[in-house]
Formats: structure tokens, sequence, C-alpha cells
């Protein structure tokens, strides 16, 4: 089958590739880009732990076909941190626990990146809600939430 | 959130921790919210090979033919792996300790044992083409009676589902069908009993459902050894399993793992490494061998069911004098760890409660579903879902508050358990009565005051019992079930002399050949057994169970409490070399 060619920017870099016309664009990332911080826990969409942002809105990589994403931006967990410096959200989630096997955290810190940039100010329904499509089997979610919460009311949260 | 109750216990320990009750940054946190954490998928592998299994349909069925040809010349299928290219086609976890018979091969022979059991595995140069390529493969079976129900399948006349096992339990030691404890005499003290209670329960299977699913990547390596990225749980247990079955010297193999995405036991039988290391060594290239999210639902091992029978004998002042449990294992169609479950089960048996007379027969039966394993408290947990559900009944039964009733059969400090051992450091009092305080429900005085360092190992709480010896599920034989009792030891006896005589005619249906089999001593003698512990002598008889006792123990008194009885001698060293696991073998470290 021809490959179709793929031009996107991946955490603020240009990049291209070469995909089938139906590869998911988590395939894509991790496979094809390297980029391994988005997952696959269950490619039906139930899961949430192969979030990422495509300009700006979370979606689920595994759902989502590759070349629907040329000439788009996409962000993964592994663009959170500005170099050497974390994001309000990764030094929250360590500070309160809000990772044990840490398999949910890239996609938890991806859903919770998409509710601050709209809502900096988020109640705990709230954050309930922006991560109700993300499951976690160790923590509980409460250590999450409360590290969300925590992360919000930090200075630089909005940060994109 | 977390509280530590530096109040209880305080002369128990130096308190000089450094970690403990200290907020400690975790090392591995970092790698979590930067994503920089690599599981065993995050590694790329130029020339990467996706491995996929056939799975059978059936629960039970004999293959009548397997024919690959079609797969192996589909587009971008580099190997067809089938039962005769695995080199060590059978296998059991636990064979690395010497413990059980080997009995599950990784690719299905000659009959398949449970929906989901693979048969066939395609190798190829995407998922696409391997999944593809699956099902142009073609195997014929003939269905076969299954049985999915663990009473059922240790019936005469019952489907054999594991040929390794014909009579459809795990035998211990090649003798026993059964783990068995004896303690007292239940069915004297059931008689003597104001209220008898009995109640059956029954546990689901329950899958762990990790987020990432189990999966291994192995790719071959310089100097002739093959790098296996890996979610096991138990990386060398997986190295040895791995090397076991590919028949490999295990510094062949480089295990990478540690970094597991979710366990809770489900990553310990090593679903996937053998073969995808198999693949590796056919092929020459790396293979990637991971379950999908149905897979792993459906065949990935769950946490096995359990089916309990608990049977209590109650005084109408709340004290328990009795306990038997028989409980059943569903091992499912290989054993995997469901044998070592059924050694918890029996060593957590009565419950963290003095019961003067205890007894139980544990039973690991298999049947044709999906294997079962280890998860969070395996072989305890269910039991002691039955244990507390029965102890609310019982509560109930005599008008007593379910939290006092507890702290009222509570072990305390120096209470010999049914295994012959001293209670130490027990707390079950305590946490009641935090429990209640937190609960803001309401205690008695008399409750409140409690304590396990008091009242414990005293009178009876401090003895062996005469222990009363029956046949019932003694050995190997169903059918010897509810035979008359055989025998008495003598209170304070720590062990049962054994001889070695066969004693069985043939097994059920005639199917597999008597064995040596062990039976009681008709005449027990404490023989090699060694002398009772000596507080059990010194201290006085215990009064007659018929006499009214206090509603709980004697009060506290200032005395400090007497020191625990002379722990028994070390079991002496079995025929088995190792002695890490050593539940397993009823032996303990000193």
């Amino acid at each position: 089958m021809a490959k179709l060619p793929v031009q996107l920017r991946l955490n603020g870099a240009d990049r291209a590739t070469f995909v089938d016309p139906a590869e998911p664009l988590l395939t894509t990332l991790r496979r094809g880009l390297g980029d391994f911080a988005p997952k696959y826990g269950c490619g039906q969409g139930t899961c949430g732990v192969c979030t990422v942002l495509v300009d700006g809105e979370p979606q689920l990589a595994c759902l989502t076909l590759a070349v629907a994403c040329d000439g788009r931006h996409v962000e993964t967990a592994s663009g959170l941190a500005d170099g050497p410096d974390m994001h309000p959200l990764q030094t929250a989630f360590m500070a309160h626990f809000a990772a044990q096997c840490g398999f949910c955290t890239p996609g938890m810190l991806t859903a919770a990146r998409a509710l601050l940039a709209h809502n900096p100010h988020p109640t705990r329904e709230e954050v309930v809600e922006a991560i109700s499509g993300n499951i976690c089997r160790c923590t509980g979610y409460e250590p999450i939430i409360l590290a969300i919460l925590a992360a919000a009311a930090a200075p630089g949260a909005r940060r994109a | 959130m977390l509280e530590l109750r530096k109040d209880l216990f305080a002369d128990e320990r130096d308190d000089t921790l450094n970690v403990v009750g200290k907020s400690v940054q975790r090392q591995d946190m970092p790698g979590h919210v930067t994503a920089r954490t690599r599981f065993f998928d995050d590694h790329a592998f130029d020339g990467l090979l996706h491995l996929k299994v056939v799975r059978s349909p059936h629960p039970h069925a004999r293959i009548r033919s397997i024919d690959v040809s079609a797969a192996a010349r589909a587009p971008g299928v580099k190997r067809v792996l089938r039962a005769a290219d695995v080199p060590v086609n059978k296998n059991t976890l636990l064979s690395l300790i010497n413990f059980g018979k080997d009995d599950e091969p990784a690719l299905a022979v000659d009959k398949v044992c449970y929906v989901g059991e693979p048969v066939v595995a395609v190798i190829a140069e995407s998922e696409a083409a391997a999944l593809a390529a699956r099902n142009l493969v073609r195997i014929e079976y003939e269905p076969l009676t299954p049985v999915f129900d663990v009473e059922e399948a240790l019936k005469p006349g019952a489907p054999v589902v594991n040929p390794t096992y014909p009579n459809n339990y795990f035998e211990y030691h090649e003798r026993f069908d059964h783990q068995k404890l004896r303690f007292g005499d239940v069915e004297a003290a059931f008689a003597r009993a104001d209220i008898v209670i009995e109640h059956r329960y029954q546990m689901s299977p329950i899958e762990h459902a990790p987020t990432e699913t189990n999966g291994s990547i192995a790719a071959p390596e310089h100097n002739d050894r093959y790098v296996v990225h890996t979610c096991a749980q138990g990386l060398f247990f997986s190295l040895g399993t791995t090397a076991k079955i590919v028949n490999l010297e295990s510094n062949r193999l480089h295990f990478i793992g540690g970094t597991v995405g979710g366990g809770f036991g489900g990553k310990v039988d090593s679903l996937t490494e053998p073969l995808a290391v198999l693949g590796a060594m056919l092929t020459g290239r790396p293979v990637r061998f991971v379950l999908d999210r149905e897979e792993e639902m459906l065949y990935g091992s769950p946490r096995g069911a359990e089916r309990i029978y608990i049977k209590d004998g109650l005084m109408r002042d709340g004290r328990i004098v009795a306990r038997y449990v028989r409980s059943y294992f569903d091992a499912g169609a290989y054993t995997r760890l469901s044998s070592y479950a059924a050694i918890k089960c029996t060593a957590h048996i009565p419950g963290p409660y003095w019961i003067p007379n205890v007894a139980s027969d544990i039973h690991v039966a298999y049947t044709n579903r999906c294997p079962s394993t280890a998860m969070r408290g395996f072989g305890i947990t269910a039991v002691d879902f039955a244990l507390e559900v029965q102890m609310d009944r019982l509560a109930e039964a005599a008008g007593l508050d379910p939290m006092e009733f507890r702290i009222l059969n509570a072990y305390r400090d120096g209470d010999v358990k049914p295994h012959r051992r001293v209670a130490k450091n027990t707390a079950l009092i305590e946490c009641v009565q935090v429990a209640a305080e937190k609960a803001n429900w309401p205690l008695s005085d008399q409750a409140r005051r409690q304590s396990s360092l008091v009242g414990g190992g005293t009178g009876a709480r401090a003895e062996i019992p005469a222990t009363v010896l029956d046949q019932r599920g003694q050995i190997g034989r169903p059918e010897s079930r509810g035979a008359p009792a055989t025998g008495t030891l003598p209170a304070g006896a720590m062990r049962i002399p054994l001889t070695k005589e066969p004693v069985m005619e043939g097994t059920r249906d005639g199917r597999a050949a008597p064995v040596q089999v062990p039976r009681y001593a008709p005449a027990p003698a404490p023989g090699p057994a060694g002398p009772p512990p000596a507080a059990a002598a010194s201290r006085p008889a215990a009064p007659p169970a018929s006499s009214a006792p206090p509603f709980y123990p004697p009060a506290p008194s200032p005395a400090p409490v007497a020191p625990p009885p002379v722990a028994p001698p070390a079991a002496p060293p079995t025929q088995h070399g190792a002695m890490r696991f050593s539940s397993v073998f009823g032996t303990r470290r000193r």
C-alpha cells in the first residue's frame, strides 16, 4: 500500500514522515517519530493513555488518523517541560504522588494541561470531568485530582 | 490520610525511623512526569517483527489438524511457530523452585484446555500483516466435554482437564490432593456449640486490567545473546522460565525491565517472553509480542475464583469454639501459582482470631477456564472476604455488635495458632478500636480496655489441643472424603508421623496408576515431633469448654506478660534445594 507523506509540528519542531493511509497517529508518533510519551493501552479510545493535543485540543491518538494531522501542531507530554524546567503540573504531580506506575501519567498530564489552558481555575468537579477519560489503575485518582488543583493554584500553570 | 499511631505499642520499637512517616521523593517520579520513563514497548528497533498468536475458540477440544501453509505464504509473514518449534514445550512456573509438575505448553500440542489457549504463533513485518495471516491458519478441532465448576471437576467421571493431573486436582508433593489443617476436634466442638452456622461463599475471577498490557520485545544482541525488554513483574523469574522453555543458558538472556505499567500480579506468568525470544532466535530479528486489550482482558490470567464453605460453632456469649473451612481454588486449565495460593490460604485460617478447634481442607481444582495466577494477596483475599462476612453473621446470631465481636474473638500475643506457632505482634484489637473511634462507632468500656498484649497465651490459649485426625479428603481419593476418624494426636504434638504405605487401589475411574501414599500412622506417637512448647506444659490446664467463661478473657493484670512459649524448632530441610520461597514447603526462615 502506498505510503502518504505527513508534515506536522511535534512539540514545536517541524517533522515529516510517511504513513500508511489507515495508520493511527499513535503509531506514527511512537514508531515513526520516536516520541514514546503517548502509550498504547486499549486501541479503542477507552483508556486515555494515548491522549495528545492536536492544535491545543485533547485527542486520543489511537483513534486519530495520522494523515488527518497533516499541517497541524501535535503536543505530547514530552514537550511539557521547558528544557530542564518542569511545568507546574509536573512538579505538582511529583509533590502529590500523583503517579505510581507512571503509565497513565503522560495522558493525565496532557488532559490536565488542556483543562488549565481553557480553565485556569477549575473546580474539583471540573478536574474530575477533565480526566474522566483517563484510566488510572494504581492511585485511586485522589492524588491526581489534588495535584491538578495544586498546579492550578501555582504561578505559570497556564503556560502552554 | 495517613496517620501514625505511635501511642500504640510504643515500647516495641526504637523511634529512630528515617523514612517511615516522612515524605520522600521516589527516584522514578521525575521520569514518570517527564514521560522519559521507558516501558518495555518504548524501545525502537530497526527491522522489528510482530508476533500474534492464534488462540483456541474452544474451552476443551482435541486438535485434529493444523494447516499453516496459507499463513506462511501470506504477505509479510516471516515465520509461523507451532508446538514442535518450542524446544521445551511443557513448563510450570514454580518448577524453578522444584515445585509441581510441568503441565503447560507454550503452544498447544494435541489438545486445548481453555478458550484463548495459544496454538500457533505468526511472526510478520507488521502487526496488520500478522493479524491478517492469523486468520489464514486452519485448525480443525474435535470438541470435548468441558467442566467449569470446581466441585463438578472433582467428581468421579468428570472430564480430565489437564492430562498432567488426571484427577483434576493439584497433587502436593505428588501425594496429597489438598492442603489440610487440623487443630483440636471441630466435630466435638460443633456438637457442644450453642449455635452452628454454615455458609457458602463464591468469589469471581478478577482481571488485573493493567493500563499497559502484557508484552515483551526480544532482539538478538551481540555476543550471541538476546536482549529482552519486558513488563515482567519478576524479572529473573521470567528469565529463568524463558531460558527453560527456549532451552538457552540463562546467561544468554539479557532481561531489561522492572518498569511495569501496572501489574498487580498479572505480569508474573511470562505470557509473552518465551515466544518472543524463540521468534528472535528463529528469525534473527527483533520480535515484539504484545497482548492487545481484548487478549489482556480475556486471556491474561486473572485472580482465581474460589468457592469457600465455612462452618462455625458459636457459644451464646459470643465465643467461637470451632471453625471448619472447605475451599476450592479454581486454577483454570493449568497450575501457574494456584498451588501456592492454597498454601497461603491454609496458613491464614482461621483468620486473626483465636479459636480452640480449627480444621480446613483447601483444594486446587482444574477447570476449562483461563489459568489463574497471582493478584494482590491472592490466596488470602477471598478467604478473608468469606471469613469477615461470616464474622458479621456470627455477631448477628450472638446478638453482639460486630466490632465488639471481633475484639472478643481476636487473637492476642502468646496465643497458639492452629499452625502450632505462637502469635506475636498481634494488633487486631487495636485496629478495631481505632477504626471504631474514627467511625464514631460506640464501643463498650470493656471493649475499649482490651489489649493485644494481655489475656493471650493463657490457659487453653497457650496449648496445642489433642487433635482428631480424619480421613476426609486426606489422600488423593475424592471418594474417601467422609470416612470416619482415624485417631487422635495427643495434646502438644507438633507433627503427624507419616508412613508411606500405599493405600490406594486405584484412582478415580482407574485412569491413573496407584501411587505411594502416606497415611497417618495408626498409633500416633510424639516420636520425631519433639517436646511440646515449654509454655504449654507449664501452664495450668484449661477449664473445660462447657464451664461458663467470662465474656472477655481475664482483666489485664499489672504484671508483665509472660514470655511467649519457646519457638518450636525449625522443620528439617526437605528434599528440595531452594528455600527462598519457604512458605511453599511449609518451612520457615529463621
